[in-house]
């Protein structure tokens, strides 16, 4: 076939810049979005996926991580005493506040831990050891938070919910779905920081031994333990992102604006490529009298949105790119796994194809007798 | 011998809301390979009506037409654009060349509809090229075209595949009086020397000598011929009613 799409396409340059200027903000709006979405789920579920648990025991009506309920501790032992349980650890991740040198304060989110334990240790450390924790008021914060802390360095002293913390290491990557960062420590430090009793934890982890029957065991746990729920991790996850990105409306308020890329990218091309083939309907007008079936000049004009979305599509993961790679030293990461590059290729290709329908509903009207005008 | 395009009885009708344009009234006439045909009439008489359902591009309100032997009236739609590949070569008054392409990739388009392969329509267009004249001119595209070489062009695009039938509407129109005998002489070539049946609307008075027949139009009907128009010499001019044959 003469390359009659490809130059139609590129004859306009303004045009074609315009088609391209639309696509590449489309698909990069999308892959913000979605990548954004991608990134807040994963920052709301972090803590419990990175946990190394099986299973999750909470109080009763406790809708997401952050909204744990004290209970007794002395329930850890009942716990280890149910069939199916290797190893079990009270956890506390709760929130209290952080006072920096100038004298302001934020919010931070305690997550006390066993450390001799292998459950819901810090990942990612660039600086220090999870094993530092065992020295006396000792913290791990990500960097991520340094300058909103206050923090300079390690070994620096500050004060979290009127009670000494100090720095001893830092990680990378973890990031809070709130403004308020993570901040590892050991489990009776975070019972000071948080201000609760000694004889109180809000969560316990549960790792299966080796051929337990997952539900068997959670049975089991709610049996044999009265005034708890039994989570799976997964379950956990679940609920927390689903309040974070649902029930709170931010998930949907990221997804909307994906949407709204898909279709302002979607009026963008048809607009365009609409303009494009009024240019030249006397072409088509003159290639169905030349005896062309209407498949012939639907070909033509799919070429070109699709010649169109290959190249927005380029350029517009170009661009996604650099946005991604720039949000990683934010607050707000925004993720793009290969399968999300992939998924947009045939989303830019559909919006494409799918804005040219209207030119095609337009050819197919042609009347063919327009080429005897002069 | 079968009449390359045969056309009895044809009426057109342009219906709009409730009103109603009858172009073409009752018209009988026949087209034969090796000839070259003129309808000529005023503007607004039917004669383009007329050519573009010879052409299989607008449909009759009643009447038959037969395209080597086919009856094409009876045909839906979406069937006629394969009776104007097979049959039917088209020049236009604006050339209508496709701009974005060179002129040997125009000519290419036409042979790309029959099914060509890529190679064998490059070949083939750039010797159909040639037998206009411009066989140099493959890789220019038409905004580097004079007026007579796209005309050309058009002739090249429109024999590529290979009609026994070609229309014309004004192919001279927007040429100037040498560049538009040129043509013509191309456009008798086909009829006269390849056996084509040539079939060409026109207002210019300046060609009449290259018609083997002329037929008026006049208010959608076959005209008679008017003792005060000059008819050119050996010219065999049609009339309508009394089927009378007159010879200048």
């Amino acid at each position: 076939m003469p390359p009659l799409a490809q130059r139609n396409l590129f004859h306009d340059k303004v045009r074609l810049t315009v088609t391209l200027t639309g696509i590449v903000f489309s698909v990069v709006l999308i892959v913000v979005q979605l990548g954004l979405f991608l990134g807040f789920t994963t920052a709301t579920s972090n803590l419990i996926d990175h946990s190394g648990a099986d299973l999750w025991i909470t109080s009763k009506n406790v809708p997401y991580v952050e909204q744990g309920v004290a209970f007794s501790e002395r329930k850890l032992n009942q716990v280890r005493a149910v069939p199916g349980v290797a190893d079990a650890q009270k956890i506390i991740a709760h929130w209290t506040q952080w006072k920096r040198h100038d004298g302001g304060e934020d919010s931070v989110q305690i997550v006390g831990i066993n450390v001799d334990d292998n459950l819901e240790r810090p990942w990612n450390l660039v600086q220090g050891r999870v094993e530092d924790l065992k020295s006396p008021d000792a913290i791990i914060l990500d960097e991520l938070y340094k300058q909103k802390l206050g923090v300079t360095r390690v070994g620096e002293v500050f004060e979290i919910g009127g009670h000494r913390a100090r720095v001893v290491g830092f990680t990378r990557g973890i990031r809070s779905f709130t403004t308020s960062p993570y901040v590892f420590t050991t489990f009776k430090n975070a019972q000071n920081y948080t201000g609760m009793r000694e004889d109180q934890t809000l969560f316990i982890l549960v790792r299966l031994a080796p051929g337990a029957s997952l539900e068997q065991v959670r049975r089991a746990l709610l049996d044999h333990i009265k005034d708890v729920e039994v989570f799976t991790t997964g379950e956990f996850s679940h609920m927390t992102t689903f309040y974070w990105m649902f029930t709170t409306g931010a998930g949907v308020a990221v997804l909307i604006a994906a949407v709204l890329g898909l279709v302002v990218g979607f009026v963008v091309v048809a607009q365009t490529i609409y303009a494009t083939t009024m240019d030249h309907i006397r072409e088509y007008g003159t290639l169905k009298a030349m005896g062309a079936p209407n498949s012939y000049v639907y070909k033509v004009i799919m070429k070109q949105a699709a010649i169109s979305a290959l190249i927005g599509y380029a350029l517009g993961m170009i661009v996604s790119a650099f946005v991604v790679h720039a949000s990683q030293a934010g607050g707000a990461a925004i993720l793009m796994p290969p399968s999300m590059a992939v998924a947009m290729f045939f989303v830019t290709l559909l919006m494409c194809v799918g804005a040219a329908l209207v030119s095609i509903n337009k050819v197919t009207r042609i009347d063919p007798a327009m080429v005897f005008k002069g | 011998m079968q009449a390359a395009i045969a056309v009895r009885s044809l009426t057109k009708n342009y219906v709009e809301g409730s009103a109603g344009t009858l172009a073409l009234r009752g018209i009988d006439l026949d087209a034969h390979a090796g000839e070259l045909l003129m309808l000529m009439g005023p503007s607004g008489s039917g004669k383009t009506t007329l050519l573009s359902i010879m052409g299989c591009i607008l449909t009759a309100t009643s009447g038959s037409v037969r395209i080597a032997g086919t009856e094409v009236t009876s045909l839906r739609e979406k069937e006629l654009p394969a009776i104007r590949l097979q049959h039917i070569g088209f020049v236009f008054q604006g050339f209508n060349l496709f701009p974005t392409l060179t002129a040997g990739e125009n000519v290419e388009l036409m042979l790309d509809l029959k099914g060509v392969s890529a190679a064998a329509a490059k070949k083939r267009a750039k010797e159909l090229l040639e037998q206009v004249g411009l066989g140099a001119k493959c890789g220019a595209f038409p905004a580097d075209l004079s007026g007579g070489q796209k005309q050309r062009v058009a002739i090249a695009r429109a024999l590529a595949g290979d009609p026994a039938i070609i229309l014309a509407d004004e192919p001279t129109a927007a040429l100037d009086s040498l560049t538009g005998r040129n043509v013509m002489e191309m456009m008798s070539d086909l009829a006269h020397k390849r056996g084509r049946s040539v079939v060409i609307v026109t207002h210019d008075s300046r060609v009449l000598d290259f018609a083997d027949r002329i037929v008026r139009i006049e208010d959608g009907a076959i005209a008679r011929p008017s003792e005060a128009e000059p008819v050119p010499a050996g010219m065999l001019v049609h009339g309508m009613g009394t089927g009378a044959v007159s010879f200048a």
